[in-house]
């Protein structure tokens, strides 16, 4: 008699099972937090009546999605928290703090020139008190270094020519982090797609993915950057090219928010962006690619799903193709969030939820002890090693250590 | 309201006993209570178990009505002005529209306005292209819209608001006890014999008023007078959400289903309308046929309810009198009957027809006849004096998140609820109702069960209908009421109730959502 529900983020959907709370790190460390059903779909109906139901304590969500993941109805329970953040959120208390936070790449650019005093200056003393003080971040925080040459400098100097020897290419949208604060990962993209047999290209304009700007809640700069990027890969889809990433975070945003959040277009890239570790196994397991690896290589290594890599549902891609390396002894962690969730974890109240939120992790690494923790998440890789000391690296750098 | 002070003294002589307690009762007991008669309120169930809470919450500004009864219009606008300013807690002012579709024509749309304008009704012809702009679930084929000032109104709210007041100042009010007859002296009604689980009793009044709705016909036979009444039943159905802010007409002759009003947090669609035989008039079960008729027309007006959760059905009977110019009909709505005059029975009134919206004029009309009777000179204050809960506006406090639905479904009143310890325990998710909410429902309106409960707070009113919160809401009930054996029943019966609504609708979500009730609580041992 009538069609399908088709409510907004399927929020009508919702049977009131309480699976998404059970699952929901932050309701866990921190009683102040509604949790997923309340500040999701129970909350959305009061909304839309009356914006003045926005409920202040919407702030502490993660936006670590394993909520959405538990959702037997298939309710985007952390899209509705996410867009009503948007929608109805009050002015941050510390405007500076957030805009330097969200725009990744914004700060990627000033820092980079500086890298060595930016790196040396940051984790002194009176600096981060300063910054405590002044910008509401976290004294304990360990910030990510800043590179001195940028990932995009390096591979216009050293790597674009020798690309256009391989017959396929695929494209590579790098990040923020891969271009400013970690240019090895990029350089090992380049590395283990060259070995598969395929050379490297870079979007035609690529912007920081935004994931950042809207857990801030800078939604228009958001927007105008998802354009761009939408824009560019629509052209690398059209030239017969997957996009390729790193990240998954990135990829999560680019794939289904720029949709689902932002309402934006992404029909002419979506089925065609991919992480780099899926489309390797994928290919590897059609026989389109060989990958040959060292005989010598030893590895302990625990890999850590990141929040958003359970979100996509693609970390087995990942276990398998580490699997598939000699000498990589493998130990899958439980699915634990980290607790830093991008910027929330920098932000000064925030800090204790963060490292309570993930000290079930950090155990679990220790308990493993491995030589160093895979993960596909960059806040997560700051995250971890700032709590336990241990290295973390992204897959791709594992499998490029790897390779012959 | 179950507080002891309002419970009818024994040998109390009235000045004036009201039978029926929906809104046409509640508001003459409170326009009788503030005139200074000694007022005695009846009602067999809970208040608004008539037409009363099975309505459309539609504060009509008058526009339905301008081209067919333009002084039913020029009543409702007046009461519609009334009610925003001494009931604002109880009125959300959404506006409304009246959209016309291609179907419809545009000549329509001309004459209303022209009458809208006639009765006094702000009536202002929009932009249709702006309309589908601004509020892009209405039906994108639309060639016209009038924006009118209709609102929403919580009928449950009012109605509890003016029997507070009543009993504020000095009426007696009991609930759950039936008029079976009437005292009489000689051919004089002089009271009436009332029975309720105590038994037997009877209560005199030097005047009786019938505002028993629909009922009121067959009540009236006992005391030997005819009322000829056409019961006038209307389906609707429960949309889990808002899905607009205003009310949405369609700007045609007045047909089914076609009006959407957004309440709280649902959005109803109604109504449908049929002549029914009395005996069918406590027979709400909405029929499969009366559900396809509101989808068909609904979806003209906003076509995304064709995918919207439906979350009941109910149905309710309109109190329409066949008889006009006889009596002191005024209009062909309101019919008031001074039975003395009409019939030679001395003592009886009745009030009835009209609507939600005029049951503020039906009172003071009705209390005018009572004083001139009585031959007491009071000014009705009802149009001035504020409704209790909407004295002020409601100071609205950021991090008290807990308390805001509360507020806004009590207004000032909201200050008697005890949020400290475990008051802010949310019990009911989808309707955001707390423990204190609750446990000062129970104090203040003396609720029996859940069904009654639901009627002062939504409690289980939204979409998981009580699913989720039934359990911990007749924990609550048992325990305040003092009797946790009944715990049990609690459940069995709301639950009862709510299948009933849902049943018409069985489908999608809502299918889902019964089948998961249904294993939760269809197996006889579950827990408590
Ligand atoms: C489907 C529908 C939609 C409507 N929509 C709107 C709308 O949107 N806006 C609007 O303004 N109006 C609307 N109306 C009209 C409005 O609901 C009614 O006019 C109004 O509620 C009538 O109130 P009442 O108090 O006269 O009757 P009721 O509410 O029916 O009250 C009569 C009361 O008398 C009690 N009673 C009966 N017999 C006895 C007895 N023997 N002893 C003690 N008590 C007894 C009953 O239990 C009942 O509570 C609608 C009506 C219907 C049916
Ligand atoms: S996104 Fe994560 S933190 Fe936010 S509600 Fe869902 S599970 Fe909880
Ligand atoms: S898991 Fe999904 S269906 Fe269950 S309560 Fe949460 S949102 Fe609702
Ligand atoms: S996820 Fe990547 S591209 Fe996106 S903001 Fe972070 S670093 Fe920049």
């Amino acid at each position: 008699m009538q069609d399908a529900n088709i409510s907004k983020l399927n929020f009508e959907a919702c049977q009131k099972c309480s699976l998404c709370n059970e699952v929901c790190p932050m309701m866990a460390a921190n009683p102040l937090y509604p949790g997923p059903k309340k500040a999701g779909p129970d909350q959305e109906r009061y909304r839309l009546k009356d914006p003045e139901f926005y409920d202040y304590a919407l702030k502490y969500c993660l936006g670590c999605k394993r909520c959405e993941v538990a959702c037997p109805s298939g309710v985007q329970v952390a899209d509705l928290i996410q867009k009503a953040r948007l929608e109805y959120a009050p002015a941050s208390k510390h405007p500076l703090r957030d805009a330097m936070l969200a725009n990744t790449d914004f700060v990627g650019t000033l820092a980079s020139p500086f890298a060595p005093i930016v790196n040396e200056v940051l984790p002194l003393k009176p600096v981060k008190a300063v910054l405590d003080g002044a910008f509401g971040i976290d004294a304990h925080r360990t910030f990510p270094k800043y590179s001195a040459e940028k990932f995009t400098t390096w591979f216009a100097r050293h790597a674009k020519k020798a690309q256009e020897g391989f017959d396929s290419h695929v494209s590579y949208f790098h990040g923020c982090y891969a271009n400013y604060n970690y240019p090895q990962l990029a350089k090992d993209f380049v590395k283990v797609m060259n070995a598969a047999g395929y050379g490297v290209h870079l979007l035609e304009k690529e912007r920081c993915c935004g994931v950042a700007l809207v857990a801030n809640g800078f939604e228009k700069q958001a927007r105008r950057q998802a354009k761009v990027n939408i824009a560019s890969m629509g052209k690398a889809v059209s030239k017969g090219e997957p996009v390729l990433t790193t990240s998954s975070s990135c990829t999560l945003m680019m794939g289904r928010e720029y949709g689902e959040v932002l309402g934006l277009p992404t029909e002419g890239y979506r089925d065609s962006l991919s992480l780099a570790c899926k489309w390797l196994y994928e290919k590897i397991e059609s026989g389109e690619v060989k990958l040959k690896f060292r005989k010598d290589f030893r590895m302990k290594l625990s890999y850590h799903t990141a929040c958003h890599m359970q979100r996509l549902g693609w970390q087995n891609y990942t276990i398998e193709l580490l699997r598939m390396i000699p000498g990589v002894q493998l130990t899958v962690l439980d699915q634990n969030c980290c607790g830093i969730s991008g910027t929330f974890g920098f932000k000064k109240e925030y800090y204790p939820y963060s490292q309570k939120v993930g000290s079930v992790l950090f155990e679990d690494i220790r308990t493993s002890n491995p030589q160093a923790v895979v993960t596909e998440c960059e806040t997560c890789k700051w995250q971890i090693e700032m709590s336990t000391g241990i290295p973390v690296l992204n897959p791709i750098s594992v499998l490029a250590a790897a390779v012959e | 309201m179950a507080g002891e002070s309002s419970k009818p003294t024994k040998n109390r002589e009235y000045d004036v006993i009201i039978v029926g307690g929906g809104i046409t009762g509640a508001c003459t007991a409170r326009d009788c209570a503030l005139r200074g008669l000694r007022t005695l309120l009846i009602e067999r169930e809970d208040l608004c178990d008539g037409a009363s809470g099975r309505n459309h919450g539609l504060l009509h500004s008058g526009a339905r009505y301008a081209v067919s009864d333009p002084e039913g219009a020029r009543e409702c606008i007046k009461e519609n002005l009334i009610l925003k300013k001494i009931a604002s807690n109880c009125v959300e002012r959404t506006g409304g529209l009246f959209i016309s579709l291609p179907e419809d024509g545009l000549e329509w749309q001309a004459n209303f306005v022209q009458k809208c304008h006639e009765a006094g009704i702000p009536a202002k012809i929009l932009d249709p292209e702006k309309v589908k702009r601004e509020i892009p679930v209405v039906n994108q084929a639309i060639i016209g819209a009038v924006s009118v000032p209709d609102a929403s109104v919580d009928p449950f709210r009012l109605t509890d608001a003016n029997a507070l007041d009543a009993i504020r100042h000095g009426a007696d009010v009991l609930k759950f006890a039936e008029v079976e007859d009437f005292v009489k002296d000689g051919g004089r009604v002089v009271g009436v014999k009332v029975r309720s689980k105590d038994g037997l009793a009877e209560y005199r009044g030097s005047q009786t008023v019938l505002s028993a709705g629909i009922w009121a016909a067959g009540l009236a036979e006992k005391a030997g007078v005819h009322i000829s009444m056409l019961p006038s039943r209307g389906a609707l159905l429960v949309f889990g959400h808002r899905v607009a802010d205003v009310v949405i007409n369609r700007c045609r002759k007045p047909a089914n289903a076609d009006i959407i009003v957004p309440d709280d947090a649902v959005s109803v669609l109604g109504t449908t309308s049929d002549k029914v035989p009395f005996d069918q008039c406590d027979d709400m079960r909405v029929t499969p046929a009366e559900v396809e008729l509101l989808l068909k027309e609904g979806v003209q007006l906003v076509p995304c309810l064709a995918q919207t959760r439906i979350l009941r059905a109910y149905a309710g009977v309109r109190p329409l009198v066949s008889e006009g110019g006889d009596g002191r009909s005024v209009s062909r709505g309101i019919v008031l009957l001074d039975h003395e005059q009409r019939d030679g029975v001395p003592g009886l009134i009745t009030i009835t027809g009209g609507k939600l919206t005029t049951a503020r004029l039906m009172a003071e009309m009705t209390t005018d006849l009572l004083c001139s009777k009585l031959g007491i000179k009071a000014r009705c204050r009802t149009a001035d004096v504020a409704l209790p809960g909407s004295e002020k506006p409601v100071r609205k406090a950021t991090g008290e998140y807990y308390s805001l639905a509360a507020k806004g479904r009590h207004g000032s009143e909201g200050r008697k609820m005890d949020f400290t310890g475990t008051g802010a325990e949310l019990v009911c998710e989808c309707e955001q109702v707390t423990r204190a909410e609750i446990v000062y429902c129970i104090k203040e309106f003396g609720v029996r069960n859940l069904q009654d409960l639901r009627r002062h707070c939504r409690i289980g009113m939204g979409t998981c209908q009580g699913n989720h919160c039934v359990r911990r809401a007749a924990e609550i009930l048992a325990e305040e009421l003092g009797c946790p054996e009944l715990a049990r029943q609690f459940v069995d019966d709301y639950l009862q109730e709510r299948w009933k609504g849902m049943t018409p609708v069985l489908w999608g979500d809502t299918l889902r959502e019964a089948e998961f009730m249904r294993n939760r609580y269809g197996r006889k041992d579950y827990e408590i």
